[in-house]
């Protein structure tokens, strides 16, 4: 898992600054007021911060980054399948030729354990720091505390993790679609969620070659000669 | 909860008198308005359910989807150059602003930077788009308030900047011009002069645009102390862009974060107004206009020369890694959250989008205001409904 740290590329030419004094030092403080709660911490030095946080520290986590590190704005509130689709990315050569399974999940930055994975971003309006919270749901509960009392903006954001991905909020007060139609099942924006016009019409990928009108369809005749073969 | 500032508390305390008073009196019941989906305030399908006693609004709801695309899944089967084609169409009106953190999320991932006069040019075309969007809401804004000249003046001189980007791009509206690496093309011969023309005619509207509203009485009495928004609730919602420097707060991504784009070389003020209200949100985007014309014509002067693409591979692979990448569009923060596995294209991008975080603060600051001011508050948040929905 290649991290985002610039270390690789930056050894060779000039020491640039690896070190992120401010980020370290936000990351830190988090650190001491969650105590075992933070699970892993990465900064990629000039660039951005990530945390990941347990799932009983979610709503403590936002609390203390806003009262406690500045970090009073609220970017926004996701989450993140981290299943291999089934489907690749639905062109006729991309389907991978084994089913994925949850066992082997190539979490990305500040690693991961489960398959849901809440993803928010924070802000300080101050010194324009951010941070990003990560924080593992178990897929045997699906439920997180929610953030819309400590940051009114996550209602929608929560309203819209919850129809996309299945994720519910204990104590979020109106949890209902707020894109899809209220009857809708299913969550799109899970991985093994099929999307329904490629798979009534694959996209013919990086062979993506039409006859030009009047031309003779050679294509046609390369297929019929590739299938007797 | 947060602060709210006097007048808001006044008017919600007025909500609740005028409902016991009406009652007793009258006995009568809440009514249920529905503004949209189809309303000219919406400009889009946005619904606004808005529950009210008397003339005062008692609660708000927008309900969204109408236009939900999900860009976000649809990004999942795409390459990353195809990302966008797709992305231009979040905000339509200011195109080219949405491709740039994107292009510039991949490129992190990638640790390629484009050449010096893509990074200018790139500038420019934000710039241009975001004047392209704004000149829009300001004569929009007088539309709302029943002043309708202003907008076919708006529509008239946004065709200069328009024009501009059709001469390079070959799109209106749907440049898709920005690549990883740096710009499709270079500019066309003589186009720099015709821009520097644009700009004049640029600044000319936002002068004839405040001498038409602005100081127009009516427009003044219907903005001024409407849809207060204290400064610790926006940011609690996340308002971004101008909505979040008409409430005072000092922040502009273009120039408190470090980019590769140019603005670092530009001279530019960052216009912030105390009040918090519609009138202080279009006085904001009426000076970024102008400023934005500044930078312009700044940069314009000192493209510098050499290549307009880095090397860049024919088929672009990303690397695996995380990447989150927002600027400062015309509407707000819009950022891109991309995680990369390595393919050809994206694992999973999540769209932050300005509108969304916007609007979400329709229900807080529609309570208690008078049905007319639900137009203006709507008009003076300024969203595209692409924007909300993606």
């Amino acid at each position: 898992m290649s991290r985002l740290s610039s270390a690789e590329t930056t050894t060779e030419e000039q020491p640039a600054p690896l070190v992120d004094a401010a980020r370290d030092e936000m990351v830190a403080a988090l650190a001491t007021q969650l105590g075992d709660a933070v699970v892993e911490s990465h900064v990629a030095p000039g660039r951005d911060a990530w945390v990941r946080v347990d799932l009983s520290a979610w709503d403590t986590a936002a609390r203390v980054c806003r009262e406690q590190l500045g970090l009073t704005y609220f970017c926004y509130l996701s989450a993140i399948d981290w299943l291999p689709s089934p489907f690749g990315r639905s062109e006729d050569d991309s389907a991978p030729t084994v089913a994925p399974s949850t066992d082997q999940l190539d979490h990305g930055v500040a690693g991961g354990a489960t398959r849901f994975q809440l993803l928010a971003r924070l802000v300080s309006p101050t010194t324009h720091l951010g941070i990003n919270l990560k924080c593992d749901l178990p897929d045997d509960g699906l439920t997180a505390p929610t953030w819309s009392r400590i940051f009114p903006g996550a209602d929608w954001n929560e309203r819209e993790i919850c129809e996309m991905f299945g994720i519910t909020f204990a104590g979020h007060p109106h949890l209902v679609n707020i894109y899809l139609p209220g009857d809708f099942e299913g969550h799109p924006l899970r991985k093994d969620f099929p999307l329904l016009s490629r798979m009534v019409k694959p996209w013919p990928g990086l062979v993506d070659v039409e006859p030009m009108p009047g031309e003779p369809d050679e294509d046609e005749e390369a297929t019929e000669a590739g299938d007797e073969e | 909860m947060t602060a709210i500032s006097e007048r808001q508390q006044r008017s919600y305390i007025g909500a609740i008198a005028a409902e016991a008073r009406v009652n007793v009196e009258l006995e009568t019941e809440g009514m249920t308005l529905n503004i949209g989906p189809q309303h000219p305030a919406t400009h889009g399908t946005l619904r606004i359910i808005a529950k009210l006693d008397g003339e005062q609004v008692v609660s708000a709801e927008p309900v969204m989807g109408y236009m939900h695309r999900g860009y976000e899944k649809l990004v999942e089967v795409r390459t990353f150059p195809q990302v966008t084609t797709l992305i231009n169409r979040i905000d339509w009106l200011g195109n080219f602003a949405n491709e740039v953190p994107f292009i510039l999320a991949a490129e992190q991932l990638m640790e390629i930077e484009a050449p010096a006069r893509a990074q200018y040019i790139r500038t420019i075309f934000f710039e241009l788009s975001r004047q392209a969007n704004l000149m829009l809401f300001l004569g929009d804004m007088g539309v709302q308030l029943g002043a309708i000249t202003a907008v076919f003046y708006a529509f008239r001189d946004r065709e200069h900047v328009l024009n501009l980007m059709e001469s390079v791009t070959g799109g209106r509206f749907h440049p898709n011009f920005d690549r990883i690496g740096g710009l499709k093309d270079d500019l066309p011969k003589g186009w720099v002069e015709e821009c520097k023309g644009a700009m004049v005619k640029v600044r000319r509207f936002c002068d004839e645009i405040e001498e038409l509203l602005m100081g127009n009485e009516i427009f003044e009495t219907r903005t001024r102390g409407i849809g207060v928004i204290p400064a610790e609730v926006a940011l609690g919602y996340g308002l971004s862009g101008a909505n979040l420097r008409a409430s005072g707060v000092d922040w502009d991504l273009r120039r408190d974060n470090d980019y590769p784009l140019a603005w670092k070389d530009a001279d530019f003020k960052v216009w912030t107004h105390p009040d918090g209200d519609s009138f202080a949100r279009y006085w904001v985007r009426l000076q970024e206009v102008r400023e934005s014309t500044k930078i312009v014509d700044q940069l314009i002067e000192n493209i510098p020369a050499g290549p307009i693409m880095a090397k860049v591979p024919r088929i672009i692979k990303v690397p695996a890694g995380e990447a989150w990448v927002s600027t400062e569009n015309p509407l707000g923060e819009m950022g891109y959250y991309v995680v990369s596995k390595g393919d050809l294209g994206p694992f999973r991008v999540k769209i932050r989008t300005a509108s969304f975080n916007n609007i979400s603060i329709v229900p807080w600051v529609m309570r208690g205001v008078y049905v007319p001011d639900v137009i203006t508050i709507l008009a003076s948040l300024y969203f595209i409904l692409g924007d909300i929905d993606r």
